[in-house]
């Protein structure tokens, strides 16, 4: 399955786990944030109907 | 006019932009050594990164007084148009530190042993470059200026937008010290102050009328 | 008349991202992940690069997504600035995080590139540079969002200083190639006849070139979702701060 990357190999699969952790780095900041905002709001608007 | 006379008086910002520029020049011999040659050859951008930090040092006052005590609100509904404020403000910035950057910098020269042809060209690239500087970083005060403790943020915002000045002031310097044409980093050095002038007092004024609403 | 303006409205925006979101995502992963594997497991490697011709497909998308998303970002200030849509300043400011995480991936991917070809990591080269230079631009934009208070001065500011960042960004650029002639080759991927990249990558590449334009578009997508969230808040809290 793996394909012979030659003398390379090392560079090669370095600079797609590099780049493809970043952008999941980059994914799982995104979501862990917008859930955080959505809850955060949700909450807020839950407070504001209780009161009224 | 009221700020050059203030600044002049104030004196503060003044000496100490020149004394970092000093020390700069100093410490670049000690970290790097002693060899003429290497220094000569590294000197024109020495000079230029000590002038772009020295600028630096006194960039956040270009503004912050006037806000705090609430002057800057009296200078945007002034008769004087904000732009001219601004572009005088810079002035005065650039009086205060470029201009005796210029006049020190043939000495700092002598430390970092710049090969003599490019003495005449350091002076012209700082001449023409400094105001740039002022320009962009009365820019760059006008954007912080509501921020407190915008030091570090203010030098992140204004230092990517040094690199073409810097670029083509230090080449100017390398290639009058090796007898090469110069036009070519003159004139662009030259293109950017002057667009710096012309566009930026404009793009300072409109952040601050932001900043002050 | 349907036109992009209704957009501006962020409820509709918030509505119609509901269903579009998900599909986007689905869509740039399944691309993404196409243009990759393809890349990675199946394509021949070059006579003279050996198995390193492979990084292409990370560093040319990531590298063109770098600059796209500065150019999103330059547009979407102008509407704001011109229109004011308060969508358009928080898709910039949305977008200016996958910006810098693009710019990154080109870095890295290149300077992992360059130590087998030019048997340096980095090398004082006006591509290089000018890319490094950018990511300080983008570094500034989202130090500027992140210092200011009130939301709107704060997209104002930094829809101004991402226009007058444009000009100094392509200046640099200018800047660094004449201070440099540099090692990286031109752009390999012209449309002119006589194209240097064969089929056997160009395929693969266009395809993870979408796939990163699709990943961005979805990032854009969901952040701005997240910022108006985030904007509603804080206008919730100050209205009861008010009463």
């Amino acid at each position: 399955m793996m394909p012979d990357l030659g003398r390379y190999a090392l560079e090669v699969s370095l600079a797609y786990i590099a780049s493809l952790g970043l952008i999941g780095l980059l994914v799982l900041w995104v979501w862990l944030r917008g859930r955080a905002v959505r809850r955060a709001l949700d909450e807020l608007e839950n407070d504001r109907s209780d009161n009224a | 006019m009221r700020d050059l006379r203030l600044a002049l008086r104030a004196g503060g910002g003044f000496g100490l932009g020149l004394a970092f520029f000093l020390i700069l020049a100093v410490l670049v011999p000690l970290g790097v050594g002693p060899e003429p040659e290497v220094l000569a050859r590294i000197a024109p951008g020495v000079l230029w990164v000590g002038a772009l930090l020295a600028c630096l040092l006194s960039l956040d006052r270009i503004f912050a007084l006037d806000y705090e005590d609430g002057s800057l609100d009296l200078l945007a509904t002034a008769p004087l148009p904000l732009e001219a404020v601004v572009a005088i403000k810079a002035l005065a910035h650039w009086i205060t530190t470029g201009l005796p950057l210029v006049l020190v910098s043939p000495v700092l020269g002598l430390l970092l042993f710049l090969p003599g042809a490019a003495y005449g060209w350091l002076i012209v690239a700082l001449l023409l470059g400094t105001p740039a500087l002022s320009m962009i970083g009365a820019f760059g005060a006008a954007l912080t200026v509501g921020v407190k403790r915008g030091g570090l943020l203010l030098s992140l915002l204004v230092l990517p937008m040094y690199v073409p000045t810097l670029v083509f002031g230090a080449e100017l310097v390398s290639r009058g010290a090796q007898g090469l044409s110069v036009g070519t980093p003159l004139a662009l050095l030259a293109g950017i102050t002057a667009g710096a002038a012309a566009i930026l007092p404009f793009a300072a004024a409109l952040v601050l009328r932001i900043n002050l609403r | 008349m349907v036109s992009i303006w209704q957009y501006a409205n962020p409820l509709r925006f918030m509505r119609t991202t509901d269903w579009l979101l998900p599909i986007v995502a689905w869509l740039a992963v399944a691309v993404t992940a196409v243009g990759l594997i393809w890349g990675f497991f199946f394509t021949p490697d070059d006579f003279r690069q050996g198995a390193t011709v492979k990084i292409i497909f990370l560093h040319v998308p990531s590298a063109l997504m770098a600059i796209n998303a500065w150019i999103m970002m330059l547009v979407a200030s102008l509407i704001w600035l011109i229109r004011r849509h308060h969508v358009s300043a928080l898709a910039a400011k949305a977008a200016a995080p996958v910006g810098v995480v693009m710019t990154l991936i080109g870095l890295i991917t290149g300077a992992v590139w360059g130590q087998p070809m030019w048997g340096t990591w980095w090398a004082g080269d006006p591509r290089l540079t000018s890319f490094l230079i950018l990511f300080l631009f983008y570094l500034g934009y989202i130090a500027l969002w992140a210092a200011i208070e009130d939301p709107d001065t704060a997209a104002d500011l930094t829809a101004v200083l991402c226009l007058v960042g444009s000009v100094f960004a392509l200046l640099s650029r200018y800047a660094a190639f004449f201070w440099s002639q540099g090692l990286h080759q031109g752009a390999s991927l012209s449309l002119a006849p006589g194209t240097r990249v064969d089929w056997a990558y160009k395929a693969p590449l266009y395809i993870s070139m979408t796939g990163f334009g699709l990943i961005f578009v979805a990032l854009v997508l969901a952040g701005t979702r997240t910022e108006i969230r985030a904007r509603r808040m804080k206008a919730l809290v100050a209205r009861e701060r008010m009463a």
